[in-house]
């Protein structure tokens, strides 16, 4: 049984590992190669970020947070505006104490906006139909789109966190013409790396953390032993909305906040689909995984086609994704790391 | 006469503002007492407990007539957590352990509204332990995966950990075998003599809820039709036949079973 079960997923994952492993044996130098897969695994990271957002509230109340893009667009433009307001309002330095004050305002408009969402959305919306929750968070995403460009404004706006973009060569002593990296980049990783410590230290030791576990499995006898739904609701989207703020944060020096960090965002549901809905080391390794694929497909699967079929050829990270995210759906439903239904039988 | 921990008084419950489910319910539980709720399926007991717990509201279920009283205080606008924080904990029917916390991380669960030190709280983990010693062994194990009895004592043991005076037990005989039946009553009995727990207990299964209860009710159809002292109950003969599934001789014809029912409704 257990091996009829998995010969798919170990084929699908023969099948990426051989990808993974084509472009070296065809012959592109191994330095370029480096700096795909290194390159592939910083758009990972970002991914990942805004999946653990999803996963956070699908875990702790079985919503599927349609609006989890929208709340990184928003945080992200908040950080934004007021570190460029912050200077002129009350003369704080501009640049890095500016930026921090801004990052605890926006953190505190998160929460707040996550006590909002629970009183008028959810709490009215208490054992109705999953379908009607889903709907909410759409609508919740449409108002936090427009809504955030009521406040803030729709340019495009710079996040400066100080780090310089330029691209930093490292292992020159290994290859010819090193490999090129931005530190930027490297920083993120870092700071989602210590996001996921944070949130995996509360989960599994703070009582809060466990009451959230407790209401993500039974959600009627974690109310029944006193555990407020209401209250979890509240934390739960709001430890989201300080996911998203750091995503937006990290996303929006890297590529400037504006509308389309929203959808790009969207790009994190084949990563949960990949990494399991109610995973967080699944979210992770599942943005990695689509971060790698994709730029590698672009990068190796791209060229060869043009040659073969003389197709375009572009377009491959777009797509690839999903493709990988619908494979996976048919080969292993909960995901690489997803819970799985205990049943007793 | 004192006054009872707990007393319903009246109330009527409506699901989904259409459906009647209690049609005027009253009962007491005095302190220190155990008192079984009786009947069969869809009688009613589960969403009297639900009522007094105030876990209606997820079920689109509402109290309209009637009052509870716990202390002699109305508790019918207060919440769930509040009432924990009181003392007063349900366990649900069919166990609903945490499946992917072990069993001690469901235990520590239930010890939430408290604001307890780290020390109180490990020292009421370790009477759960001493109440349950087969809990201690399979602390560690996820709860999905343990038998249902060891469940059915995680979330006993889970409710305990709130420190309550009452706990209102829902069905805690689904699906057991009869031998761990008897050894989580046992358990019921000795907590109710020495922590001074009073239970409320609703069950299908009439003989043990007799032998270990103080006091019965029996519900039939959202009325109380029937109650008294537990051996007294034991002993009649109508709940013998219908309840017990002892019969005095020879079979009965369906026209005595309409008697019966004609009788039932005389009562209420």
């Amino acid at each position: 049984m257990a091996a009829k079960k998995n010969g798919p997923v170990i084929a699908l994952g023969a099948v990426l590992a051989a990808g993974l492993a084509a472009p070296l044996v065809t012959g592109s130098p191994l330095g370029f190669y480096l700096e795909v897969l290194i390159g592939g695994l910083m758009a990972g990271v970002l991914y990942s970020l805004v999946a653990l957002g999803f996963v956070l509230i699908f875990k702790a109340s079985g919503v599927f947070n349609f609006a989890q893009g929208a709340m990184v667009l928003f945080a992200a433009l908040a950080l934004a505006r007021l570190a460029e307001w912050l200077p002129a309002w009350i003369g704080i330095p501009a640049g890095f104490p500016a930026l921090t004050l801004a990052f605890v305002l926006a953190a505190g408009i998160m929460v707040g906006l996550a006590w909002v969402i629970e009183r008028i959305v959810l709490r009215p919306l208490v054992a109705q139909d999953p379908v009607a929750l889903l709907m909410a968070t759409l609508g919740v995403t449409f108002f936090l789109d427009g809504f955030g460009q009521t406040i803030w404004g729709s340019d495009i706006y710079k996040i400066d966190l100080g780090i310089s973009k330029d691209p930093t060569m490292i292992l020159e002593s290994m290859f010819q013409g090193g490999i090129l990296v931005s530190k930027e980049d490297l920083i993120a990783a870092v700071i989602a790396a210590g996001l996921v410590i944070l949130l995996a230290l509360f989960f599994q030791k703070t009582a809060t953390g466990r009451a959230l576990r407790a209401v993500a499995d039974d959600h009627q006898a974690a109310q029944s032993i006193g555990i407020p739904l209401n209250r979890i609701w509240v934390i739960v989207w709001a430890v989201a909305g300080f996911v998203a703020l750091v995503a937006g944060m990290v996303w929006g020096a890297k590529l400037g906040v504006q509308f389309s960090l929203a959808q790009l965002a969207l790009k994190a549901l084949p990563v949960v689909i990949l990494g399991g809905f109610t995973s967080i080391p699944g979210a992770i390794i599942g943005g990695l995984i689509i971060g790698v694929g994709e730029k590698m497909a672009e990068v190796f699967l791209g060229p060869p086609l043009v040659k073969m079929w003389d197709l375009a050829g572009g377009g491959i990270e777009n797509w690839f994704a999903y493709v990988l995210a619908l494979l996976f759906l048919m080969v292993r439903p909960e995901g690489l790391f997803g819970e799985k239904h205990i049943d007793r039988v | 006469m004192t006054t009872p921990l707990l007393s319903v008084n009246g109330i009527e419950v409506i699901y989904n503002h259409v459906i009647l489910v209690l049609k005027g319910v009253s009962f007491s539980v005095p302190e220190g007492g155990i008192v079984a709720l009786l009947g069969g399926n869809g009688a009613g007991k589960t969403t009297t407990l639900r009522a007094v717990s105030r876990l209606l509201k997820g079920e689109r279920g509402e109290v309209t007539k009637g009052y509870i009283e716990y202390k002699g205080e109305r508790i019918d606008a207060l919440t769930t957590y509040d009432l924990v924080k009181r003392g007063v904990v349900q366990v649900m029917e069919g166990r609903h352990c945490f499946a992917h916390l072990s069993v001690e991380e469901n235990l520590l669960t239930g010890a939430y509204t408290r604001n307890a030190s780290k020390g109180e709280i490990d020292a009421s983990l370790e009477k759960v332990y001493a109440y349950f010693p087969r809990l201690k062994t399979r602390r560690t194990s996820q709860s999905g995966y343990t038998s249902g009895g060891e469940q059915q004592m995680t979330a006993i043991g889970r409710a305990l950990m709130a420190h309550p005076t009452m706990i209102l037990l829902d069905e805690p005989s689904m699906g057991l075998a009869p031998q761990i039946v008897e050894e989580i009553f046992e358990i019921v009995k000795d907590l109710n003599a020495r922590e001074r727990v009073s239970f409320l207990l609703a069950e299908q299964n009439t003989s043990v809820a007799l032998k270990y209860s103080n006091y019965g009710y029996i519900l039939e159809n959202g009325r109380i039709v029937m109650d008294g002292e537990a051996s007294s109950l034991a002993s009649n003969e109508d709940v013998k036949e219908f309840y017990l599934g002892v019969s005095s001789g020879e079979r009965k014809s369906f026209r005595d079973a309409k008697f019966y029912k004609r009788r039932k409704r005389w009562l209420a």
